[in-house]
Order: C-alpha cells, then structure tokens, then sequence
C-alpha cells in the first residue's frame, strides 16, 4: 500500500490535476507548489500522450503543448523526483497505457517509485486488462486506480472489491473537460462501492467550480479537478501558479467545512 | 483463431475507458447470440447479393499477365461491390446487428472516405441516423466522398486534431461513444479496435476469401500460390487472407503503404518500421518515438495512413504465417497507372499497393503459378489526387 490515504486523511480531498511540461517543467513545478500551499491534497501529474483518447479539448490541447515543447518521460520523471522535495502531499501520474507499456512497465514503475510516485491512473486499462500494469505497480509500493463509470453497473462490485488505493469515480459520460451540469445520480453507484470496498472514493470528471466541488465532496471522499486546473494553464502560461493557486483555494474553502 | 478474451497470441485484448467497456461487452453478446443465427445470415447475405452485388467477380488479368510474363494474375473485384469498395461487406452486416440491438445511430471514422460512404449508406438504407468523423487533411484529399455521404443524409464531422487524418478520427469517434452510448453504434471500419471489433470485422469481411477459394476452384480447379492484399488497419487483407490460413501452400502478402520509403519518418508501413505498443483499444504494431508517442504517418492513400495494424495481422507476422511488404508511393501510384491502362481497371490507391507487390513478384514466378489480388475498391476518388501527385491540377 501507498500513502495516497494520506490525502483522505484529513477530510475531503482535494484532488488537482496539471499536465506536466505544459507549456514548460518550470511552470508545472510553480503551479503544483502553488496547488499545495492552497490546500491541494493530492497531485495527478499527467505524462502527456501523442493521441489522448479520453481527454476532451482542454488537456488534449495541453498534451501537445507539452509534446511541442519536447518533454519526454525521462525528463518527467526527473522533476518528479526534485519535485517530491519541495511537497509533502502524495502524487500520482495519470497517463496512457503506451506510455508505460513502451517505456517496460516494470522499468517505469521503479523510475516511478525512485521519483516518490504513490498511484497511477490509465485510463485505457480497464479491470479485464489490468494483469499487464497492476502487479508490477503493486511490486513497487504504487496503487494502480481502479475507475468506475455511471455505465459500469454489474461491473462495480468486482472493480471495487480488488481496486487500491482510492476508487476514481467518473461522475458522467464523455471524456474529461468542464461541464456546466453533473446530472447523474451517483449515489447508488457509491453505496454498491462502499459496500466492496473501504478505501476512498473520489469524483472527477467535469468538475469546474465550488458548488459543484461541494456537491461532488460531499457524497463522496474527495473531488478531482482537471479541466478546470488546465484551462487556467492555457490562459496564463507561465504565469499560472497565482491564478491556479486562487483557483484551488476556492475550491478547497468549498469543501472544507463538509 | 480468437481466444475468449479476444487475443491473437499476445495482441488486441480490450483497452478501453471503463464507460465503454460495458458497451463493447454488450456488443459482443450480441455478436455472439446473431452471428449463428439462421434468420439473421439469411437477412445479411440478402443484403449482401441482393443491394451489394456479391459476389464479386474473380477476374483473370489475361493482358497483365500476358505482359508481365510470368504468373498468372486474378483480381477479386471488391471494387464493383455497391459504394466501389470491400467496406460494405462489414458495414451491413454491423447495421444489420446495430438494428437488432436496438440502435438507432452509427457514428463511424473514415480515411479515405470509403468507410464513411458504406456507413452513410447502410444508415440511409436502414433508416439510422449517421454521423461520421474524417480528419480535416483526408477531406482535403478526398472531397468527392464528403459530399456523397452528405448527399446520402451523413453529418461528417472534421478533426482537426493530430495530423488531421484517419488515427485522429478514430479517436474522435471513440471520443463520441463514450459521451452518447445508448442509441448509438460505433461502426468501426477495420479489423482493429477493442474486441470484438476486430473479429467481428474479419468475420464480415471473411465473405471475400470465401468467394475466392469456390471461384478458383471453379476456373482453375486448385488453389492459388499467393494472395495479395493492401493492409492498412487489415480488413480486405484478413477478409482474403482468413478462409486460407490453414492452407499451408497458399502465400499470404499484405502490401504496406511505404510512403516516401521505410527509411524515411513519412510512412505508414507499421510492420515494418513500428514496434508492439497499446493503442486505440489493441495491443498491436504501431508507428511510435522511444516514448511510446503514436508518429505522425504519411502515406499518399488516406485509406492506409494509420499508424497501427489489426491485431490478427501483427499475430499472423510473428507466427510467420502472413508477410508484410512495404510499397512506396510512386511504387503503388505506377500500378494505379498501369492497371488503369492494361485492363481498362482503375483501382483504390490503396488497393494499388497490393497491385505494384503483384507486377513485382509476378515475373519472377512461373507461369503455372496463379496470384490472386483483392482490388480492394475502385479508383475514382483517387483521380484528382493523382493528378496532383502528377503534377495537374484538376478542378473536381
């Protein structure tokens, strides 16, 4: 086990998502500091992909500003690791299975590890497919997340009941980006969850505001936002850490008192 | 050949974002429950003879041959089929299935466009709605096929997004399914994708190789030395390649799309230049950097610019069961040319891959030895193209 319980420890999480080299290293080093001392609870570095199948516009854009701007895996990997000096919060990377499977799992998993990473999050890899990542991931102390959809129904229980580390709620259908409204009725689904499994779970997925923050927290472990991080990003470049720090501490103050 | 888990040897599986994995388990179910019925193969092979016009002809190629002076050559006329290409086989047979479903919707991606159009028919067809994704290059490449499936009632959505091309609009409609699922099918064109697609594909397209074993038994009365198809995700290819693989003699050859050349980064030629990765739902051959980065292909036919390949493909290459060859695009646009003159046939880009491998080994062989190439849809909407390779500009 990792030590992404730490982020559930205190209350809700919250949990913040930036695409690392989007537009440079040193802006998502400056952004994720800013994430923290705004109360951040937990990091998802995402390892951008050529062809993000299941990211809407907004980190589409940022994987291939970040791709443009030539960072590779090996250069994540290294801030990763002077990053985890300057941070006490738990990271995890979110990328595609590609990345991973072509750089070797297991080779991946010990540079992760080295670098101070708790989870990892493919969103490509569904329970049926999760023998190729998860051992390995287990091997070298990192909780592959498990995802549940609103259209994963029979599938719930059997995902939850070997899933580790926190259960990553997929609060509708389509692909990450901002959505105005999250009409899906999750409630049902977190009880079939609760009754698998103990660990967390967290919403993400549309998620761009204080209310709907709070609304999400609430029946929940914790609130993932990406999107709305992002889209901040592609606004103010590396100029981001003070608008994302405010950002997030918007965000946080929403869900504190739940 | 499929495990249960939709494996050829170590490739394809299911990676997929968990919203749509009850979607493709649920497609599966209902493959499997129609694929042996007798009412649903009855309505599909009618489809297939009565509006598609199967079977194709197996023609033989006498002044290709003749001039070529050495095997004798055959051409299995995917290219008469309804809508000018082998993609009707499939798209029928997944609308027959989406209907029974339940689906009132397809949404497909197109390359060359030739995918699109069969969609748009099919929907016209059986009254579904129709939405169909083309990167913004490829409707550059192909206008003529965005307005046929506009006239046949289609919305075509451009991506422009990554190259502009058939990858990104693969990903778009994967995109598209996992945010509208309940209504609508995902008519994937090739052999590729998530199980069960790419055995769901073969299966439909296996009518192809089928046909060709009866028609060469009727004018030749034995089998042939070598088949010949292009292979860009797989799907003529496997259609032609699956009745013969366990006919050992038979010499099974998919035709790359080379590009400007195998040794330059402007090809498509995944078996040849690419290495095992996971993407768009398969494990497979792609075309990718060290880091696992999908490349950005080239190729001068739309319909073979991907950078991965079916898994039954990548399976079929490693047990050395099928080969691979790479074909520039001067090497397939010379065939074009010369089939067009030779036989009065003017054949798909894509399909005059396979046709520049054939007038390669052709003379090399004896003149007992019989080829057979799968012209896998015809060549109009590849004329102002060509032009333009030519150096013309035509105004279409």
């Amino acid at each position: 086990m990792s030590d992404l319980h730490k982020a559930f420890d205190h209350g809700k999480a919250f949990i913040g998502f930036v695409t690392c080299g989007d537009p440079d290293l040193d802006t998502t080093r400056e952004v994720v500091k800013a994430m923290v001392e705004n109360g951040c609870d937990l990091i998802e570095l995402g390892i951008p992909f050529s062809d993000p199948t299941a990211e809407g516009p907004v980190i589409m854009e940022a994987d291939k500003r970040a791709l443009d701007g030539g960072v590779t895996t090996d250069d994540i990997f290294a801030f990763t690791k002077d990053l985890k000096k300057e941070i006490d919060v738990p990271m995890l990377y979110m990328t595609y299975a590609n990345v991973v499977f072509h750089y070797g799992v297991e080779r991946f998993c010990i540079k992760a590890q080295e670098a101070g990473i708790s989870g990892l999050i493919l969103p490509d890899v569904p329970y049926e497919e999760r023998d190729d990542f998860e051992f390995i991931c287990l091997a070298h102390g990192i909780d592959p997340i498990s995802m549940i959809a609103p259209t994963s129904e029979d599938r719930i229980a059997k995902i939850a009941s070997e899933a580790s580390g926190f259960i990553y709620l997929v609060s509708s259908l389509g692909v990450t980006g901002v959505r105005n409204d999250i009409s899906t009725d999750l409630e049902p689904i977190i009880k079939v969850i609760r009754e698998n499994t103990d660990i967390p779970v967290a919403i993400g997925f549309g998620i761009s505001n204080p209310e709907q923050c709070r609304k999400m927290a609430s029946i929940s472990d914790g609130a993932i936002v990406g999107s709305g991080i992002v889209r901040i990003v592609a606004e103010h470049g590396r100029r981001s850490a003070g608008p994302v720090g405010d950002f997030v501490k918007s965000m946080k103050d929403a869900i504190k008192d739940l | 050949m499929t495990n249960p888990n939709g494996r050829f040897g170590e490739y394809g599986g299911q990676y997929m974002p968990e919203t749509l994995m009850n979607a493709v388990i649920e497609l599966e179910e209902a493959y499997n429950r129609y694929k042996d019925d007798p009412e649903f193969q009855k309505e599909l092979k009618e489809l297939l003879n009565e509006y598609a016009n199967r079977p194709s002809r197996l023609y033989f190629a006498k002044k290709m041959t003749s001039e070529l002076g050495g095997a004798k050559i055959y051409f299995k006329r995917e290219d008469l089929n309804h809508t000018g290409a082998h993609k009707i086989n499939n798209v029928l047979g997944q609308a027959l299935l989406a209907k029974k479903m339940g689906k009132t919707r397809l949404i497909a991606e197109t390359g060359a466009g030739q995918h699109g159009v069969a969609t748009a028919t099919a929907a016209a067809l059986l009254g579904m709605e129709c939405l169909v994704f083309m990167g913004v290059e490829d409707m550059e490449r192909q206008k003529l096929n965005v307005y046929r499936m506009r006239l046949l009632g289609a919305e075509v959505r451009g991506v422009p997004t990554g190259t502009g091309t058939l990858k990104d609009a693969v990903s778009e409609c994967m995109r598209e399914w996992t945010s509208r699922i309940s209504d609508t099918h995902y008519c994937l064109g090739s052999v590729m994708g998530p199980h069960p697609f790419p055995t769901i594909v073969r299966d439909f397209q296996s009518v192809i190789g089928k046909e060709i074993r009866q028609q060469i038994m009727e004018k030749e009365g034995r089998l042939p030395d070598t088949l010949i198809a292009c292979v860009g995700g797989g799907s003529n290819a496997i259609g032609t390649f699956y009745d013969f693989i366990g006919d050992e003699d038979v010499e099974l050859v998919g035709a790359e799309a080379a590009g400007k050349g195998i040794d330059t980064p402007e090809t498509a030629a995944t078996i040849n230049t690419g290495s095992v990765g996971i993407f768009h739902g398969m494990k497979s051959y792609f075309c990718q950097n060290e880091y696992g980065q999908i490349a950005p292909v080239y190729s001068i036919s739309a319909g073979l610019d991907y950078p991965g390949i079916g898994p039954e493909h990548a399976w079929l290459n490693d047990i050395g069961r099928a080969k691979y060859v790479a074909i520039t695009d001067e090497e397939a646009v010379q065939a074009f040319e010369y089939v067009s003159r030779c036989e009065g046939i003017i054949p798909a880009i894509e399909s005059s891959h396979a046709l520049a491998y054939a007038m390669k080994v052709a003379p090399e062989m004896g003149k007992d030895k019989i080829i057979v190439v799968t012209v896998s849809g015809r060549g109009d909407k590849d004329v102002a193209a060509i032009a333009r390779y030519r150096g013309e500009d035509l105004h279409e």
